[in-house]
């Protein structure tokens, strides 16, 4: 046993901790970088859903049904593996339009209905207060197995531990929890205190787990050995309870249960949907959570049955083995520690439920009764901010104060021990109307009310009124024989239905007629206008982008907007949200007219504060609104989607014309580039006529002016002319014959050529050339190659440019080029090869442009610069290339190559290829 | 529906009907038998070994998504 003054310092001191740690973390979110704001943290904050019930009870749970504990994790994970799909879906509806608790979020999608808001409060009451009261009862158990201390029901109320337990609880509460007077803002300070404690609950009943597999036993194996000589504890492990084979039918109750409780218990929305800082989180958290649960889970069956093997202890006591198997086997730190574990899966789960359940008590239940009375009708009334918080906080302690009455009143009693379960079955009532409401589009305010009315009294007949009857508080009679006698409505019998558990026939019928209603009531009769529009708007929420529609149609005044939105969220916000929507639009604030957007803003502000149901009832009280017909709900839809379409139409025309702009960009270069090129031919050409005309003008000249010229001298000079001349009209007919061959007019007389037998006849015309040279001519032909569709004419022309060219630039007296013709796959390649100077590298890409020619100006062989260009551009056309080969000092190599069958007939290609050259 | 770059709609709705197959009738009545497996009851070991797999199969699915996402 430990000093009752110990374990009272170790559970106050801590719960001053979780208050500086979320005090820590509200300033950090003040100052914008906040501690929350990643997966891990919000995993953890998950972790709320491992109350006291897993704590302790899963270990009581093990103790006698082995494996049976389990369901209740296997379900979470189930549900986990869906969450990317579904619950990030709830976190941005609940984002966009400002929903704060699972009230809310049914009222709004069902027409934001008050009435709808207030059942859905109503049932979460009555569903949770009791396990409200089963964690109070958590921490007067766990204070007695610590200090040894008297049962807690006997001690007077005022000297009650736990309800100084619940008051403080109530103030961490109200310290955290009612922060901001809009609640769709986050409370850090609570979510960073609650992660802790997921962490420190973890950590406690990992160590415990290992005290007592390590410590008092010799791993799981030693466990599991001893356990197989005792019988009962070996059925703990199979499937089989009590005979009767495999109860799948519960076992599938209990993973459905759990698996629709992780969604919708009040505390795991709060957490998981509106204390959301990012939805990308989701992704993540989502395999960290089940991660956390498997662990927290790993020592249950080795604590619960190393209990049971250890001398002294009954099942009857599993439920604190946590905490008494340390005590009593001299580990009292660890027991300590295991107490402060309990203690934070306890205030976790009060804290956070208490939030959630209190939101939806004063939005959903308080205010409208305010509304309707009068009280905060009046349209221009005072600040409200300070009496919402009031309510708020007045909520908070009622309902920590309605559990601790429980807890008192109810005890020991069996209405407590089952009640997790029980609570869950109240809470899976929400499935069909959320999570049909989000997905299906059809379902109806009527379907929802009926199907919760009808879920929740068959839950209260079949499983709530049993467990009452079964503390003893009513008369059990009716369980046995049915209510006056009649056997076919036994609450746990209803119709007759038998073999199945209480549970499981309790969700079957609940559940079903549940759905059944959901359903028939929808499809039954069309929905409302505002229903419509809400269904839209949740169904669809990703498919939003900016245009949203706004289903408002009326008129309203600004200064009434601006003194709504004050009294409930406060000036400075409220100012906000004008000045926002101004800047928006682009215009001063003073000018701005209350459109529907701004309405639905302002709307969706006080819905932040008050609830949707409650900011709609007084909207619709400061404006003038014109009923929504559902053909006004498809109008303004089509007029979104209208608009979308205009925004994205716009998009691609703009998209297209950049596009546009690009290409027209690119082709004004090409033509300034070509422009250039133009100019240069120009002055070259001209440059090169200019040449032989001065010198043919100046002999001219000379002879004009000495008529006594001899003869000899005469015959000299008219000979340079006649060879200029010759040189001019050479120069001006290659001129012509690129521009021909550029524009396309070129003449081609196409005929089967022999290759080998041109190059035998142009080297027969250069002979003489190389002969005056010194140079000697190799040939290196094959015997025959197949023929080619192309002009002999005009490649001869090539063949005698190359070998001129080449006979050029070869040494004198010791020059040598060789020819070669060769078949390379398809192709007739031709290369010349001579010993000169070689091309130098930075001249070998111009030596195909016009007018470039080899060598400097001084020193190279007379040329007009156009025989390469052209003899590219033959090759060119007959879908060949021309290449250059050159090593300085090496010599070079010209080659070309020629496809010997054409893809398309000589006709068509020519045009193709032209074309291809002025592109 | 999900699009952007999380993990798949489709993966994620098959790994959930895996995951209710292998946790419920008729399948864990397969790990239901005397014995053991490495010196542990089968059945506890099957349970916690497909619960650690469909853990590993959702943290692939949605770590391999990498980026971020923007709704639809």
């Amino acid at each position: 046993m430990i000093p009752p003054a110990v374990v009272l310092a170790a559970s106050f001191g801590y719960l001053l901790l979780l208050f500086l740690i979320a005090a820590h973390a509200d300033r950090r979110a003040a100052q914008g970088r906040s501690l929350i704001d990643n997966p891990g943290v919000y995993a953890l904050s998950w972790g709320v859903y491992c109350t006291a019930w897993t704590y302790f009870g899963s270990v009581g749970r093990a103790a006698s049904g082995g494996v049976w504990f389990l369901p209740i994790y296997l379900g979470p994970m189930l549900a986990m593996l869906l969450a990317w799909i579904v619950l990030r879906k709830m976190v941005r509806i609940a984002r966009t339009y400002r929903v704060t608790s699972i009230a809310d979020f049914i009222a709004s999608r069902y027409g934001k209905s008050p009435a709808l808001a207030a059942l859905v409060t109503l049932i979460t009451v009555v569903g949770i207060v009791p396990y409200i009261a089963l964690q109070l009862k958590a921490v007067a158990a766990g204070y007695q197995v610590m200090t040894g201390a008297e049962a807690a029901g006997a001690a007077a109320w005022w000297t009650d531990k736990t309800l100084f337990v619940a008051l403080t609880l109530a103030a961490f509460a109200i310290a955290f929890g009612t922060r901001h007077l809009d609640l769709a803002e986050r409370h850090e300070g609570m979510v960073a205190a609650i992660a802790f404690e997921s962490a420190v609950k973890l950590g406690a009943f990992l160590a415990v787990g290992a005290f007592v597999t390590w410590g008092l036993f010799d791993g799981f194996g030693d466990i599991w050995h001893r356990a197989r000589a005792v019988p009962e504890l070996g059925a703990l492990l199979r499937l089989d309870r009590g005979g009767g084979g495999f109860g799948h039918a519960q076992w599938f109750a209990l993973t459905l249960l759990s698996m629709l409780s992780v969604l919708l218990l009040p505390r795991q929305f709060q957490v998981m949907v509106v204390e959301c800082v990012d939805e990308r989180h989701i992704r993540r958290a989502a395999w960290l959570f089940p991660l956390y649960l498997l662990l927290i889970n790993i020592f249950v069956l080795p604590i619960a049955i190393g209990g049971l093997l250890l001398p002294g202890n009954g099942s009857a006591d599993a439920e604190t083995f946590v905490l008494s198997l340390p005590l009593g086997h001299g580990a009292p730190a660890l027991a300590l520690l295991a107490y402060v574990g309990g203690l934070s899966a306890i205030t976790g789960m009060l804290v956070v439920e208490t939030v959630a359940v209190s939101t939806m008590v004063c939005n959903d239940l308080v205010m409208p009764a305010l509304l309707r009375l009068g009280v905060l009708g009046a349209p221009r009334g005072s600040d409200l901010t300070r009496v919402l918080l009031s309510i708020r906080r007045g909520a908070i302690v009622g309902v920590l104060m309605l559990g601790y009455l429980y807890y008192r009143v109810a005890g020991e009693a069996y209405a407590l021990v089952s009640i997790g379960l029980i609570s869950f079955a109240a809470v899976a009532q929400f499935a069909p109307a959320l999570l049909g409401g989000i997905y299906w589009r059809d379902g109806t305010r009527a379907g929802a009310f009926g199907g919760l009315i009808a879920g929740f009294a068959l839950w209260t007949y079949t499983l709530m009124l049993p467990s009452l009857a079964k503390s003893g508080w009513i008369g059990g009679d009716f369980l046995a024989r049915g209510p006056f006698g009649i056997a076919l409505l036994a609450p746990e019998r209803l119709f007759g239905l038998t073999g199945l558990d209480n549970l499981t026939h309790s969700l079957f019928w609940s559940l079903g007629v549940n759905v059944a209603l959901y359903v028939g009531l929808s499809l039954a009769r069309a929905p409302s206008a505002r229903e419509a529009s809400q269904a839209l708007l949740f169904v669809d929420v990703f498919r939003r982008g900016g245009a949203e529609p706004v289903f408002w149609r009326g008129r309203a005044r600004l200064d009434d907007l601006r003194a709504l939105a004050t009294r409930f969220i406060g000036p400075e916000r409220a100012g906000a949200i004008f000045a926002d929507y101004a800047a928006e639009l682009g215009v001063p604030p003073a000018e701005l007219r209350p459109d529907a957007r701004l309405v639905d803003r302002v709307e969706r502000r006080i819905a932040g504060a008050v609830g949707t149901a409650s900011a709609r009832v007084m909207v619709a009280s400061v404006t003038r609104e014109e009923p929504l017909s559902v053909e006004d709900v498809l109008e303004i839809l089509d007029q979104a989607s209208q608009l979308r379409a205009y925004a994205h139409a716009l998009e691609e025309k703009s998209r297209s014309l950049e596009t546009a702009t690009a290409e027209l960009r690119a082709a004004n270069e090409q033509l300034l580039s070509l422009d250039h090129l133009k100019d240069d031919f120009m002055s070259s050409v001209t440059h090169e006529l200019r040449t032989p005309l001065t010198s043919i003008r100046a002999l001219s000249e000379l002879m004009l002016d000495d008529p006594e010229m001899e003869a000899e001298q005469r015959g000299e000079f008219l000979g340079i002319i006649v060879s200029e001349s010759e040189r001019l009209t050479r120069l001006v007919n290659q001129v012509l014959d690129l521009a021909k061959i550029e524009a396309g007019h070129g003449e081609w007389h196409n005929a089967s050529v022999d290759l080998r037998a041109l190059i035998l006849d142009a080297a027969r015309g250069v002979a003489e050339l190389f002969r005056e040279r010194g140079a000697e001519l190799v040939l290196d032909l094959p015997a025959s190659v197949p023929p080619l569709w192309a002009d002999p004419d005009r490649l001869t022309q090539v063949m005698l440019n190359l070998l001129s060219n080449a006979a050029k630039f070869v040494p004198a007296e010791k020059g040598r080029v060789e020819v070669t013709l060769a078949e390379e796959g398809g192709n007739l390649v031709v290369s010349v090869r001579d010993n000169g100077p070689g091309v130098p590298p930075a001249e070998r890409a111009s030596v195909f442009e016009k007018f470039r020619q080899g060598g400097d100006a001084a020193s190279r062989p007379p040329g007009t610069g156009l025989g390469l260009p052209i003899s590219r551009r033959i090759v060119d056309h007959f879908g060949g290339t021309m290449w250059l080969d050159s090593e300085p000092g090496q010599g070079a190599c010209f080659a070309f190559r020629l496809p010997l069958a054409p893809a398309t007939g000589p006709g068509g290609k020519e045009n193709g290829h032209e074309g291809a050259d002025r592109r | 529906m999900t699009g952007g770059r999380g993990p798949g709609a489709r993966v994620l709705v098959a790994l959930c009907a895996a995951g209710f197959a292998l946790f419920n009738f008729p399948l864990l009545v397969v790990w239901d038998r005397p014995g053991t497996i490495l010196g542990l009851p089968p059945l506890p070991v099957a349970l916690f070994a497909i619960w650690a797999g469909l853990i590993a199969a959702l943290a692939l699915a949605s770590e391999r998504g990498g980026g971020r996402d923007d709704g639809e």
